[in-house]
């Protein structure tokens, strides 16, 4: 091939002899036409969600991380239940739960629903910090029947209401009634009582406590209780803060008597869900399991029957047992919803009796936040663990809602599974977490 | 008057310069009217901005970034710098980086050493037109077909310890994935597994390219099968074994999705990758240490990417 004499022709070359001359620009008009096309739809596409959206005050539109079937078919019978009292169409947005948690800061500051799932605690004041969060307060002047724990875990940084809670379950100790039946095991009411209780289980050839830590939150709820029987309650959310220092003897007191305990765990339970944990004291395999009330979804007819709770035993006589993990689900409000009018209106009955009582009908899973509510339904479980949160002194949110989540996520499972590894290292684990701790809570 | 002369040789230059550049133009409107003009600067201009835009702006970006703290909330210019502290924790007191390291290293040597070669081999097994080789192609090609999600479960089954088919039929209580020395074996496994069948069906491609010829005359000349591989077919196929080598060196920086769908890179399986996402994509949103740790992870893509171009371009000045 000789050289092309100048750049036009170089140029001219570069175009194959199919496309050159008249069919060459059909071609590129057609093309032209499909980008045109192609941005039309796009376009089309945005008009449409915009509108759908609605910007009068006859809908509102809510983000919901509901997206297991049950609770999401609850949250539909409450929002039908709000659509007739007053006439205003809910649209609901439904999200894969851990997706909508890992995307909420995109999603508030982006265009969020006028209402949204959210949880009480340090992410629910951060936000409203931030100003990603509407103002309630008017909301919660119309609500009765909350107690004044479940308003203060509603109350931002700056005095004001920025959530309405909607239900909670407590974490407590499950086991079987059948079981301990059988073997005569009695609830344990000191930490030595476990540990005799938990070598008897060894003898039977049973796994004393069922635990798995695959997804590294559910040994959240372990240190959580360790440390609200050991150190208390306000030393518990001032080192959740950042205010204490994770090498002081109080953590490390903690983490010993957590070591202490492990023997007494499911050993190798990093590979482990916590459904399969579950299904390990479902099967009779574990004598005990400390997790959250939605251990029951695990459980179906006479063995949902079957099971049974108590708290966390007692390990310092000054501390007592009064304390717990309850975490709180419930509704914010955008910051700029499209009709501020309809949104709280719809929060308004969220909080209300009658938006606890569809709930309490359809889920026997989770507690009503809604002392009002109609309880008669309530499974004798439910029933207790309504009691229980009751007479609890004072109630934590769960590890990483009471703390940073870059903290709680990226130094605390690594950290946690790190001493379920190798419990022996406790101080070498504690100046690594401080450290992070201190970079992390001065950025 | 002196420098009479040199106004002119300044005048004289211009004029044969703007003749020339007249011509061209001119030349250039005949052939190329002012709609090509117009289309071919949008062809040039619209890959280029994609590219710097898509590839060049968020990898500055995330160099930038990488020296402050912002959390992802809130205006840019309320970004607080730090220099080079993100480096500096990442390095000092973040306990996964260094085993996230090791594992990106032990992830690219397995690959190397074991599932590559595997892969060369099965292809040259294949490329021997034995029965039924649409079968095994399908067969071993089907890992990469599936979806990541998919993958994960199946092996999920297999492993699960309670549960998994691997200790039901051996009656064993290994812990395969939560086990931190042995998981990384595993997860290998069910990524080499992925890696063989992309592997042979790239080499087998290259294999039927081949000309018969050269086989042929190796043969008459008394060659054995495998020194006719070594010595005529493996050099012939050197543009091929550079895709395979480079193949293998992306695969196991950009390895990812096996571990985040097992743990999301936790415990024994911490990958540079998995770190980033867990840092930046999440609910986390540190948004500057993981950019940090993207950083690093950009700069030893790098150093594979440099010495693959060098040798291309060496090769094609050859």
């Amino acid at each position: 091939m000789s050289r092309p004499r100048s750049q036009a022709e170089y140029l001219a070359r570069l175009v194959p002899p199919s496309v050159a001359g008249l069919n060459r620009r059909s071609l590129l008009a057609g093309a032209a036409g499909a980008g045109a096309l192609l941005g039309t739809g796009l376009l089309a596409g945005c008009g449409d969600s915009d509108s759908g959206s609605g910007g009068d005050a006859k809908s509102v539109s809510v983000g919901s991380n509901q997206s297991d079937p049950k609770p999401k078919d609850v949250v539909a019978k409450v929002m039908d239940g709000f659509k007739t009292s007053s006439g205003v169409t809910v649209n609901i947005n439904t999200v894969d739960h851990n997706t909508f948690q890992e995307n909420i800061n995109n999603y508030l500051q982006g265009k969020p629903d006028d209402v949204f799932t959210w949880f009480a605690g340090y992410r629910m004041r951060f936000f409203a910090a931030k100003g990603l969060a509407g103002d309630l307060s008017d909301v919660w002047g119309k609500l009765d029947g909350y107690s004044d724990a479940f308003k203060k875990a509603s109350t931002g940084d700056d005095g004001k209401q920025y959530f309405v809670p909607a239900s909670y379950y407590p974490w407590a100790v499950f086991y079987r009634k059948s079981v301990w039946q059988q073997r005569g095991y009695e609830v344990p009411k000191t930490l030595d009582d476990l540990n005799t209780l938990g070598a008897q289980m060894k003898k039977d050839g049973l796994n004393p406590i069922a635990f798995a830590d695959k997804d590294g939150w559910p040994a959240m709820g372990t240190f959580d209780i360790l440390n609200l029987r050991i150190n208390g309650y306000q030393f518990h959310i001032d080192l959740m803060a950042g205010k204490e220092a994770w090498t002081s003897d109080k953590v490390k007191k903690v983490f010993d008597t957590w070591a202490g305990l492990l023997p007494l765990h499911q050993p190798d339970s990093l590979g482990r869900t916590w459904q399969e944990a579950a299904q390990s004291l479902q099967q009779k395999k574990s004598g005990m399991y400390l997790l959250g009330l939605f251990v029951g979804q695990q459980f179906s007819g006479a063995d949902l029957e079957d099971l049974d709770f108590f708290t966390f035993p007692e390990i310092d006589s000054t501390i007592g047992a009064k304390a717990l993990d309850a975490p709180i689900d419930g509704y914010m409000m955008a910051r700029k919803p499209k009709s501020k009018d309809a949104a709280q209106k719809l929060l308004t009955y969220l909080g209300s009796k009658e938006a606890a009582d569809i709930t309490v009908k359809n889920d026997p899973s989770t507690l009503v936040a809604n002392s009002g509510a109609d309880t008669g339904a309530y499974t004798a479980l439910q029933k207790k663990a309504a009691e229980l949160v009751g007479s609890a002194t004072e109630i934590a949110q769960f590890l990483d809602r009471d703390t940073r989540p870059d903290f709680a996520s990226t130094v605390m499972i690594p950290a946690l599974q790190q001493f379920i590894k190798d419990p022996k290292d406790i101080g070498g684990l504690l100046t690594s977490i401080e450290n992070q701790k201190k970079s992390i809570f001065t950025s | 008057m002196s420098d009479l002369p040199l106004i002119q040789a300044d005048r004289a230059v211009p004029p044969p310069a703007a003749t020339t550049s007249n011509g061209g133009r001119g030349r250039r409107l005949r052939l190329l009217s002012r709609t090509d003009r117009v289309v071919i600067t949008l062809m040039v201009l619209v890959p280029l901005l994609l590219v710097a835009g898509l590839v060049w702006l968020p990898a500055v970006a995330t160099v930038l970034l990488s020296g402050t703290n912002w959390d992802g909330i809130g205006p840019v210019s309320e970004i607080e710098w730090v220099g080079l502290k993100n480096y500096d924790d990442v390095v000092n007191i973040y306990p996964p980086f260094v085993p996230a390291v090791q594992n990106n290293l032990l992830w690219l040597a397995a690959l190397f050493v074991v599932a590559t070669p595997f892969g060369m081999f099965l292809a040259v097994l294949l490329d021997k037109e034995i029965r039924g080789s649409r079968f095994y192609q399908t067969a071993l090609y089907l890992p990469v077909v599936l979806s990541l999600a998919l993958i994960g479960f199946v092996w999920q089954l297999i492993y699960s310890r309670d549960q998994g088919l691997l200790n039901g039929v051996f009656g064993g209580e290994t812990d395969w994935y939560g086990d931190p020395n042995v998981n990384i074996w595993a997860v290998l496994v069910a990524a080499g597994w992925r890696h063989v069948g992309y592997i042979m069906l790239l080499y087998l491609a290259g294999l039927k390219g081949v000309d018969p010829s050269l086989r042929e005359a190796a043969a008459v000349d008394g060659s054995s099968e495998t020194s006719t591989f070594f010595r005529v077919v493996f050099p012939v196929m050197r543009p091929i074994n550079i895709i395979v080598l480079v193949v293998t060196v992306i695969e196991s920086l950009r390895a990812f999705d096996l571990v985040w769908v097992i743990n999301k890179g936790r415990n024994g399986l911490e990958l540079i990758s998995a770190l980033v996402t867990q840092n930046v994509v999440g609910e986390a949103s540190r948004i500057g240490f993981g950019s940090a740790l993207a950083t690093i992870m950009l700069a030893v893509s790098l150093v594979f990417i440099t010495i693959y171009l060098w040798t291309v371009m060496r090769e094609d000045k050859r």
